[in-house]
């Protein structure tokens, strides 16, 4: 190094004032970017928020309601909630008599349906109060007054009362109002009935009541034509039953898939690498088909050809076709399968080298050392990856509605050949219907629908949390 | 591998070694032999090579896409790389240590007693004794022996690389290959472990890899210094790979150096 100095240079950078010019229009620009984020962010909480404030708008709210007999005809005084266990069992047997001798069927008969009318009381009633020099009589030769004895002694007011309230008094709803316009427009709703009733168009006896559609019974209840009876309960359990099928195949599928890409796809072969590589972005390109698509697939294979199998024929089961359960269940885990398969993938590649090199150096097998190392390690992210394609089972509709799945479904479904219903479904279904009732129930059962949701990736995700706290001891 | 027959006065033998990643090679002609019980120390500038012929011991390399090994590497005696030999066998004798500490995400217990596990070890008893041993063999016991359930992350990290020495000699090892065991530890961690090797090479053979000439001098009985060879490959490009330049008994490399190259190389004037 010489100690000359250096030549003076031309220099092309800006001067004090020009830097300091060019400084605030960078800082400018960052701020203007900063402020696009921003706002990309509140777009996005605002179309959340406008999807829940639309959701609760219709699950609850005003109705018009007219009760299809007036409870002080029914009862007197028209108290149905303090009504006598005998109060209520003769208005049953008066206002429905033979509904009456089935509630009696299916609440405390001690004998096989098919002879509940032809067997003496004594069998049929076995072990129940029964009322005094009938006990060779049937059912039938009972006077009414008779009847509603038995019911009175032996069934428990809390059912009688149901029945009175759901099958006699019942509820014809008028008029519908949403969440928002029953709180803040009450007045005006009230003043409108009250005009419409003196107008003489709504019946005399209509009222004003406040309803929460989305109730333990709307859970619990099953189809039904009426909004105010209907339930989801047996949707609820058709996607239950999707969604458990679906993650029992696909799970062990999708990551032993991943795992022999990623572990045993002959990386020192050309040829099979090449393949390997082939079918990776083949599956790749999967994840992005339309779901309708793996909707006409399923028909054709699983319900149409794999019809035997899917409709449990060949287990001996004959009462369903092949637009079952298992046959939604294969179609999901098809359309799941890729999500599945690339998240594995990708968390076995993210496993550390370093602790197969350790396993490997300890004498492990490829086996042992993917079983006892890889796997562990990976098992986070394979979960991350299943929680979304479960995610994706619960919410699909379309390859359903393509599979058939049923719209009346009166019977539980209780294994994977049963037919079904599933909530997507259910409320596309309610959702159809131009009654304003059935959008509130449909709205009640999204929220069921998201709740599950939640349910389940909490459940998935407290799983997650149980592996990574345990790699990290 | 069937158990040497002959027990030949070498551990390992290495006859015209070149070693290969894809069409590059990376080792050319290496011959030498590694005595048993000594510590032996593979020193030499960055991408000489002396870890690719360490890893190229236990058959460490099989698990990089398109390693290939040429020439003979006899271990008493058996080629490891006659198509009848496994891996598996191999690296359950030949044990190594890594240049970063890595435990398994388990707990200490768990970590020494994979390999005899592995190996299918089941009873308790025997576990316990196991993992005591090994972890009194490399000075860990007193420090850890209250909370063997903790986590082997939770270490320091000398501590976790005298875990992965323990875990090593848990499965009862001939050899164990040792690739910068201390280049991610501070000094007196790296005094620990230098230590802890002569102690182990009473009843081990150790092979270490290391950047530091001190260290080679303070614990190895033989040294191998490996250095780069370079031509102009036809694109403008350079082809480099590693060659041994000199292989002697380490007081002898570092007091009277055959060559010029290795006189320069341990006074520190490249590498």
């Amino acid at each position: 190094m010489s100690a000359v100095n250096p030549p003076v240079q031309q220099t092309y950078l800006p001067d004090e004032t020009a830097f300091r010019r060019g400084l605030s229009s960078r800082h400018l620009r960052g701020r203007l970017w900063r402020g696009f984020f921003l706002l990309s962010i509140v777009l996005a909480l605002f179309a959340l928020l406008a999807l829940f404030y639309n959701v609760v708008n219709s699950s609850a709210g005003l109705i018009a309601v007219q009760f299809v007999i007036p409870p002080e005809e029914v009862i007197e005084g028209g108290d149905i909630s303090s009504a006598s266990a005998e109060q209520l069992a003769a208005a049953i047997v008066e206002y429905r008599p033979n509904p009456a001798l089935v509630l009696i069927r299916n609440n405390i008969s001690a004998v096989p349906a098919d002879q509940f009318t032809t067997a003496p009381l004594s069998q049929v009633l076995a072990g129940r109060t029964i009322p005094e020099g009938a006990e060779s009589l049937t059912i039938r030769e009972l006077s009414p007054e008779q009847v509603a004895a038995v019911m009175a002694a032996n069934i428990s007011p809390d059912v009688l009362r149901g029945f009175v309230d759901d099958e006699i008094i019942g509820l014809n709803v008028l008029e519908t109002y949403t969440l928002t316009n029953s709180l803040l427009n009450r007045a005006a709703i009230e003043a409108q009935i009250a005009a419409d009733i003196e107008a003489g168009e709504l019946p005399e006896n209509t009222r004003l009541e406040f309803r929460w559609w989305l109730t333990g019974a709307f859970i619990s209840s099953g189809q039904s034509s009426d909004p105010v009876l209907a339930g989801i309960r047996t949707a609820l359990i058709g996607t239950v039953w999707i969604v458990i099928v679906t993650v029992a195949l696909a799970f062990p599928i999708g990551v032993g898939a991943a795992i022999y890409l990623e572990e045993y796809s002959a990386p020192q072969n050309p040829f099979a690498f090449r393949i390997a590589r082939l079918i990776e972005t083949n599956i790749r390109n999967l994840a992005g088909v339309p779901s309708i698509i793996y909707g006409l697939l399923g028909l054709a294979i699983f319900v149409r050809t794999f019809e035997a199998l899917t409709s449990g024929a060949i287990f001996g089961i004959n009462d369903s076709n092949g637009r079952t359960i298992l046959s939604a269940s294969l179609t999901m885990s098809l359309l799941i399968l890729p999500v599945i398969i690339i998240n594995a993938q990708e968390a076995i590649r993210a496993v550390p080298s370093s602790i197969r090199e350790a396993s490997y150096g300890l004498g492990a097998t490829k086996w042992q050392t993917i079983w006892k190392q890889v796997l562990p390690a990976a098992m986070p992210g394979i979960l991350t990856g299943t929680i979304l394609g479960m995610s994706r089972a619960i919410g699909e509709t379309a390859p359903l509605v393509v599979i058939g799945a049923s719209t009346a479904i009166f019977v539980d479904p209780n294994g994977p050949f049963s037919s079904f219903t599933a909530l997507p479904i259910q409320i596309y279904q309610w959702t159809a219907r131009p009654q304003a009732e059935f959008r509130a129930i449909a709205a009640s059962a999204i929220i069921v629908l998201i709740t599950l949701l939640l349910l389940l990736n909490a459940s998935a995700i407290l799983l997650r949390q149980y592996f990574r706290r345990r790699l990290q001891g | 591998m069937a158990t040497a027959v002959q027990q030949s006065a070498h551990a390992f033998e290495l006859k015209n070694v070149n070693i290969y990643y894809g069409s590059k090679m990376a080792v050319n002609d290496v011959t030498l032999s590694i005595p048993r019980q000594k510590i032996t120390a593979f020193i030499g500038p960055s991408g000489c090579g002396k870890s690719t012929v360490l890893r190229s011991l236990n058959r460490m390399n099989d698990l990089i896409l398109g390693a290939r090994v040429e020439g003979g590497v006899f271990f008493n005696t058996q080629d490891l790389y006659q198509e009848t030999v496994d891996p598996v066998e191999v690296r359950r004798r030949i044990g190594m240590v890594f240049q970063k500490p890595n435990p398994f995400p388990k707990s200490i217990y768990d970590n020494i007693a994979y390999g005899p596990r592995l190996l299918g070890v089941r009873s308790k008893n025997a576990l316990d004794e196991i993992v005591e041993n090994s972890l009194k063999g490399s000075y860990l016991w007193d420090e850890v022996k209250t909370d063997l359930k903790k986590s082997g992350l939770a270490l320091s990290g000398g501590q976790q690389q005298r875990l992965c020495i323990a875990r090593t000699i848990a499965v009862q090892p001939e050899v164990i290959l040792m690739d910068e065991p201390c280049s991610a530890l501070d000094p007196i961690a790296t005094q620990a472990i230098e230590e802890l090797m002569r102690d182990l090479v009473k009843q081990f053979t150790i092979v270490i890899v290391t950047h530091n000439m001190q260290q080679a001098q303070r614990v190895s009985d033989f040294t191998a210094f490996y250095s780069i060879r370079k031509n102009e490959a036809g694109d403008g490009k350079e082809n480099r790979w590693g060659i041994l330049a000199e292989y002697a008994p380490t007081e002898r490399l570092f007091s009277a150096p055959a060559s010029e190259e290795t006189e320069r190389y341990i006074r520190g004037e490249f590498g």
